[in-house]
């Protein structure tokens, strides 16, 4: 799927463009825990999550994420703007709740990923 | 030995935001040399958690990467509290951080797990009162 999809189906608004929105993505994970999101690497590509800060972003890199959705109308502040544009990553904001965001693009075809333990 | 590379960063205990600068550091200085992104993944979520759990309880400390043909080692010190029960400590899902921590999405009781996961070894040196030295290696060879 590629990333201008997710943006067209979530109906979210674009914050930063980081590498493009016409990179393919094949999985996907949604957690306001950030330590859950590390502890399963199967290059999930994209994360939907309802937390902001900072390590959110931090988070992304490290897990080489292409793309960050905030869920329930969160909206980071621009130095959170600027950290993820300097990554490459994208970074949307959507009314959507997780669960229907999530579902939302997993019937779409965005599947998640089995928890893995690497 | 004298092929090896070493960092060195000083974490700032009193500041969550800039929490993880020195791993966004090292995961850049080892694309450089250009170590293949699997590895170069573990070795920075591996420090990077153990940062964090540096700025959450131990007021902050210092990391020092040591990278050779062998391996990376990554070592965190800190002058915290030290760790009460590390055998506890290393289970999924048990964390002493408080609500305010977990509301920053960290305290979820995966940080020491997930460092053990994501390296070859990993060795624990606390002294309660004194501190902590996490000492972490990721295999090359």
């Amino acid at each position: 799927m590629k990333i201008s999809m997710i943006r067209d189906l979530l109906d979210a608004d674009v914050l930063c463009y980081g590498e493009g929105l016409e990179s393919d993505v094949y999985s996907a994970c949604g957690s306001d825990m950030m330590s859950d999101v590390l502890a399963y690497v199967k290059d999930q590509a994209v994360l939907l999550t309802g937390l902001v800060n900072p390590q959110v972003i931090r988070t992304a890199e490290m897990m080489d994420m292409k793309c960050i959705v905030f869920v329930r109308s969160k909206k980071p502040n621009e130095n959170m703007i600027s950290m993820a544009e300097d990554d490459g990553i994208v970074m949307m904001a959507t009314d959507m709740r997780m669960y229907d965001a999530c579902g939302t693009l997993y019937i779409n075809g965005l599947i998640g990923t089995k928890a893995v333990h690497v | 030995m004298s092929d090896s590379l070493v960092f060195h960063f000083d974490v700032d205990g009193d500041n969550f935001t800039s929490a993880g600068q020195a791993s966004t550091q090292v995961k850049k200085n080892l694309r450089q040399l250009g170590l293949s992104p699997a590895i170069i993944r573990r070795v920075s979520i591996a420090m990077y958690e153990g940062e964090i759990n540096m700025v959450i309880h131990a007021n902050g400390g210092t990391a020092d990467v040591v990278v050779t043909e062998e391996y990376i080692e990554i070592v965190l010190e800190d002058r915290g509290p030290g760790i009460q029960n590390v055998e506890q400590a290393m289970q999924e899902g048990f964390s002493t951080a408080t609500d305010s921590i977990r509301s920053l999405g960290f305290g979820a009781g995966m940080g020491l797990p997930n460092m053990k996961r994501y390296t070859d070894s990993m060795s624990i040196d606390t002294v309660i009162g004194e501190g902590t030295t996490i000492t972490m290696r990721v295999n090359l060879a």
